[in-house]
């Protein structure tokens, strides 16, 4: 006999029960995300891990000699003084400071003129077209560094009389710079809009004129939010990868100057895993610890700065 | 002083036109950031297509093969092509000579030979003598020297005589390099080509957008439809929000420690690239997804919701289907990026020296940005307006799915 449909229980409707398993699908999708979370950290920790129980963990951390290749096998002995990472500590900091450099005034210009001086009809030109410049790949822009930028660098420096190394930090430098302007310009694009009006009002109405009002009002209030741009934006340029392997050396040297070559944490994962070696050995295992490092300093650095813009832009709301 | 101003308008003002010039000059920075930054742009896709150029044309030379020595040494390739160069050039006289001769074309033009005449046996030239008549691709360095115009370069005297020869008898034509979208990668720039690459990119494409698509709009309408707000929930927003800025090289260290050496899935395989995207792709997809849902308007719910439609209902009968341009578009531009990204996939093996194309997902497989990096790095010239190609190839696809969600979301978003 079967159940009028009145009169059943809502538990045993087959809706429900399917209902439940579609919820049950989407909660499980969303997790994971988490489950990649997760998965990156432990991965990251355990290879790490192993690493560690091989090279001691201040000399990584604090050793000024970078030279895996020469590695050898000292039974069971920990090997030291080939696995110092402050070289490319140094490096990473060089060339992600140059592309700061480069990105930071291009990047506050444009947002002050999209946002203050271009008209709705410019704006909406402008800013897809810069945007093209953050959905190039970034295959594309190791390449145009690599070929045409460090050629044209150690041409220019050698006819002011500098000595230019073929693989400079410097022209990595440029065109991550180059790279993350779009991003640098949007996120302070954010930060000027939400200054108050009336701050802006308030200015051009004791007489100021446009520049005056950004440069004294505007700028000062939006300061801190700028600062935490800087910091999303140095993360990504911390993790940047392909330009530097195209166009930055591959032998560590510890150095400030622009003009030498200089090797990046990126640049040495690569390495370390695109070798023929034992996956097992130090030499490889070195790419995990240094993801590590690379993952805790881009989270910071991410978690730090939408903090700082977050919190700037509460406060004005 | 003609025109001295009134004394109460603004112009008096002291230092006013000193000010005005400081407001014009940081009007001026303004607009040459912004122009600067394009001008950048162009240069760079200038550059590049400029060193381009090259790759997309071929050159070809027509060879005179006589039937008899094509019957006689057809087992013995290279001494078939050695003949068959001294019937074409004259002086070939010495070892020297030779060796010159047969640099004037492609490595392997004496496979080239045979595979055409095995092809077209009927293609006889009709001047009785029973020859057949074949055109052979050239040389990179004969190619470099017709292109620029100034045949003395590369070429030995004896060469620039043959290849002067050549183009008085139009036996030189210029075609466009069909081999190049076709083939697979080589060890000669004259032959390599990013066909595999093109399919190994299709593959692993393909497989990214079915998980991250999937896994993304699904994320995407539990966390803006169903999620109660509790701390679980913030911590899973905060956890996607910060997985979409870890850089590209972690992924790739989780897909060669989970994908590779846990799960035990094949090296270089395009599923392999593909789930790694996806995971890269998927916070992005996520996002946008929740946009697009955020963008329907409550109203649309509450209708359901009054005629008796469960929540589940609701979504996937009124919701999803507005919301879908919206998460479309979205995708698209998850695919532009990953179509790109090429560390990742470094990090699993996909830079290994493949020539076929892959079957199916499983197969090594070569994409195209890992390609454009290989040849970046390789040392031999001939490769450099090969990789400037590939480039503008990636692109141009680049373009085409850009405008693609543009036009899509025109089309299909509704303003409400």
């Amino acid at each position: 006999m079967t159940l009028s449909p009145l009169k059943m229980k809502r538990t045993h409707s087959v809706k429900n029960v399917i209902e439940g398993a579609i919820k049950a699908c989407l909660i499980a999708s969303s997790a994971i995300a988490v489950l990649v979370t997760v998965g990156i950290i432990f991965s990251l920790i355990i290879q790490s891990v192993r690493f560690f129980s091989e090279v001691s963990f201040f000399d990584f951390l604090f050793g000024i000699e970078w030279k895996p290749q020469s590695v050898t096998e000292i039974g069971g002995g920990k090997v030291s003084g080939v696995f110092g990472a402050v070289p490319l500590f140094v490096g990473t900091f060089l060339i992600s400071f140059i592309a700061l450099l480069v990105a930071g005034p291009f990047g506050i210009f444009s947002a002050i003129y999209l946002s203050e001086y271009a008209g709705d009809r410019k704006r909406a030109l402008i800013k897809p077209a810069l945007e093209i410049l953050a959905g190039v790949p970034t295959v594309v822009y190791g390449f145009f560094a690599a070929i045409v930028i460090a050629p044209n660098i150690r041409g220019l420096g050698s006819a002011l009389g500098f000595n230019v190394a073929a693989e400079a930090a410097i022209s990595a430098g440029i065109v991550m710079g180059v790279m993350i302007i779009p991003l640098v310009s949007s996120i302070v694009d954010d930060v000027i809009s939400a200054v108050p009006i009336s701050l802006k009002e308030g200015a051009i109405g004791l007489g100021a004129t446009r520049s005056e009002t950004v440069r004294h009002v505007i700028l000062p209030a939006a300061l801190p939010g700028i600062a935490g741009g800087m910091l999303l934006a140095a993360s990504r340029a911390v993790g940047e990868t392909m330009i530097v392997v195209m166009a930055a050396g591959l032998a560590a040297q510890l150095s400030f100057n622009p003009l030498e070559a200089v090797t990046t944490v990126t640049v040495q994962i690569v390495l370390a895993l695109t070798g023929d070696q034992e996956f097992d050995s130090a030499k490889t295992l070195v790419a995990f610890a240094l993801g590590l490092t690379l993952f805790i300093v881009t989270l910071t650095f991410n978690l730090l700065g939408n903090w700082i813009v977050n919190r700037y832009k509460e406060a004005y709301d | 002083m003609t025109n001295k101003p009134h004394p109460l308008s603004m112009a008096s003002l002291p230092g006013l036109d000193k000010r005005y010039r400081a407001e014009k000059r940081f009007k001026f920075a303004g607009v040459l950031a912004v122009f600067s930054s394009l001008a950048f742009l162009g240069f760079l896709i200038v550059a590049i297509a400029l060193k381009s150029a090259g790759a997309f044309q071929t050159y070809e030379v027509e060879i005179l093969v006589k039937k008899e020595k094509y019957l006689e040494l057809r087992d013995q390739p290279f001494i078939f092509l050695q003949s068959t160069m001294r019937y074409n050039l004259s002086g070939v006289v010495n070892g020297q000579a030779m060796r010159e001769a047969v640099n004037m074309v492609v490595d392997g033009a004496e496979i080239d030979l045979l595979d055409h005449i095995e092809n077209l046996q009927q293609n006889t030239r009709a001047d009785g003598l029973g020859s057949y008549s074949v055109w052979v691709t050239l040389s990179n360095r004969v190619v470099s020297a017709l292109s620029k115009q100034d045949i003395g370069t590369n070429l030995t005297a004896r060469q620039q005589a043959w290849v002067e020869g050549w183009v008085a008898n139009n036996k030189v034509r210029q075609r466009f390099n069909v081999g190049f979208l076709t083939n697979g990668d080589s060890r000669d720039p004259e032959r390599a080509g990013i066909g595999s690459a093109l399919v190994g990119s299709a593959f692993m494409l393909l497989v990214c957008m079915v998980l991250s698509f999937g896994v993304g709009i699904l994320a995407a309408i539990y966390l803006e439809e169903f999620a109660p707000k509790n701390k679980y929930t913030v911590f899973l927003e905060v956890n996607i929000n910060n997985l979409a800025t870890v850089p590209s090289i972690i992924f790739g260290l989780l897909g060669l420690s989970v994908f590779l050496n846990l799960f035990g899935l094949p090296r270089s395989a395009a599923i392999v690239g593909g789930m790694v995207l996806a995971l890269m792709t998927m916070p992005t997809i996520i996002i946008a997804s929740r946009l697009a849902l955020q963008s329907v308007p409550l109203s649309i719910r509450e209708a359901a919701f009054s005629v008796g439609a469960s929540p589940l209902q609701t979504v996937f009968h009124h919701v999803l289907p507005l919301a879908l341009p919206g998460m479309l578009t979205g995708t698209i531009l998850g695919m532009a990026r990953a179509i790109g990204e090429t560390a990742p996939l470094l990090m699993i093996g996909m830079l290994a020296f493949i020539v076929e194309a892959p079957d199916n997902i499983f197969d090594p497989a070569s994409v195209l940005p890992v390609q454009i990096f290989l040849w970046a790095e390789s040392p031999e010239r001939g490769f450099e307006e090969k990789t400037a190609a590939a480039i503008i190839v990636l692109l141009a696809f680049l373009l085409v799915m850009n405008l693609t969600a543009i036009i899509l979301r025109k089309k299909l978003e509704k303003k409400w």
